[in-house]
């Protein structure tokens, strides 16, 4: 059967690592390069890069970061940020990246979903969702979690998987970066109208927390950031307890 | 040195980088005199198989593949390429494939529990047939990853290796010199690169 995985994320500003708390506060972390090695060799399922620059500059700095990590590293690259066109899909996918994930882009032209996944296969898109909850509802944030779009997370999540999405992330701003525990309710709700992938996003703030997501079955993968980059818990410790708790891992 | 062959199905970057980390000479090539003349083949793919298969027919290299199979030259298809080894396919139609391995390929949706997601994506454990050069170092229990929704069916005596996702999914198969991964060695991380290096070594 297969594993869940553990997902390291890589926020790159202008060719540099960098994390912020609630979506905001940045600080420089490290070099992406460096920290993708690390993150390889202790046992990363998978690497996932937000190019989070808006200048031009900075968007040719990441294709060099991200053309060095792929030539590098051989386990599979997921790369998000400033995608809004298949040009995009493209660009990023010949520096070496295997799935591209989608957030704002598809809010401004949901057709970007169907158009990538006819052209790049399904298993090469990913949805890429903020939510927050608003009055009780679920509601898709964009511009990095500043704007309510008022649309219904739920049926945007079913509307990206009836588009071709191979993939979903699932992030939630209400609880992105406090380390309190990943979103469960939203998180189940989601995975249960999907049968898609989910990969769980913000929260993460020790390894029982990833526990709880996997024994509560609501995703297929973990993915956090602040905890690894930080070194607060190591992938390699998270997999292992993760394995004495009969949740299986690739070790 | 390896030849990865070009017939516009695939991002081959990655194959070609994790063969370069091995210090394994390769190139990426549509050019038959260079085809032929290197030790080995990799044949890639991604994308559709009717579609795949067609464009190695338009560009002839579904012939020189099978006569350079038939010489014994080491060959190694990967993903949608170990597929295309295949008599046939039923993916979306009926297309003939190679014929270098007996068996064909079908559809995993009906013949997997409704739990189970397709495509069968994700790290997933070898479990090893057969003995083989290929695993020289590699383990049982060796995880790797796939990303496939047609899987080959029909083809017991030459699969090495399985995957279990509700059926078992061949996941090295092998006839002559002719080998087919159905994962992604080389975005399989240090065991992935270590089938690339035994298959180099054949």
């Amino acid at each position: 059967m297969i594993t869940k995985r553990i997902i390291p994320c890589l926020d790159v500003r202008n060719g540099r690592v960098v994390k912020g708390v609630n979506f905001e506060g940045i600080q420089d972390v490290a070099s992406p390069v460096e920290l993708a090695h690390f993150y390889n060799d202790s046992g990363a399922d998978e690497l996932v890069f937000y190019d989070i620059t808006a200048s031009v500059e900075g968007r040719a700095l990441f294709t060099d970061v991200l053309t060095q990590v792929a030539s590098e590293i051989f386990i599979p690259l997921t790369v998000g940020g400033g995608i809004n066109t298949l040009d995009d899909f493209d660009r990023v996918l010949k520096c070496g990246a295997d799935k591209v994930s989608v957030n704002s882009g598809a809010i401004k032209d949901p057709s970007i979903i169907e158009k990538a996944a006819k052209k790049y296969g399904d298993q090469c898109v990913v949805l890429s969702m903020d939510i927050k909850r608003v009055d009780g509802s679920f509601h898709i944030f964009s511009k990095g979690g500043r704007i309510d779009t008022g649309i219904d997370a739920l049926e945007w999540a079913k509307m990206g998987e009836n588009n071709g999405a191979g993939e979903l992330v699932v992030n939630s701003i209400d609880t992105d970066g406090v380390k309190q525990g990943f979103d469960l309710e939203m998180l189940q709700k989601i995975s249960d109208l999907v049968s898609i992938p989910v990969i769980a996003s913000g929260g993460a703030g020790k390894k029982e927390d990833f526990l709880e997501l996997f024994k509560a079955s609501c995703a297929d993968a973990g993915l956090a950031a602040s905890i690894f980059h930080f070194k607060e818990l190591s992938i390699r410790d998270l997999k292992n307890y993760l394995n004495d708790n009969n949740i299986e891992m690739r070790i | 040195m390896i030849a990865i062959i070009d017939y516009g199905c695939g991002n081959l970057f990655s194959l070609s980088s994790s063969l370069r980390a091995l210090g394994i000479e390769c190139r990426i090539t549509g050019d038959k005199d260079e085809i032929i003349a290197a030790d080995k083949i990799i044949l890639p793919g991604v994308g559709a198989f009717g579609d795949a298969a067609q464009k190695l027919r338009d560009c002839g290299m579904d012939k020189l593949i099978c006569e350079l199979a038939g010489e014994g030259k080491p060959i190694l298809g990967i993903c949608l390429g170990m597929q295309l080894l295949f008599e046939k396919s039923f993916e979306y139609g009926a297309h003939m494939g190679l014929g270098l391995i007996k068996g064909y390929v079908g559809p995993l949706e009906g013949q997997i529990p409704n739990d189970l997601k397709i495509p069968h994506m994700g790290w997933n454990k070898l479990n090893l047939a057969k003995s083989d050069p290929i695993f020289k170092y590699i383990e049982p229990g060796d995880y790797m990853y796939f990303v496939h929704s047609f899987y080959a069916r029909n083809c017991v005596e030459n699969t090495l290796a399985f995957a279990e996702y509700g059926v078992a999914v061949p996941a090295i198969v092998k006839s002559g010199s002719v080998y087919g991964m159905q994962f992604h060695p080389e975005k399989s991380g240090a065991k992935g690169l270590a089938l690339l290096k035994a298959f180099s070594e054949l």
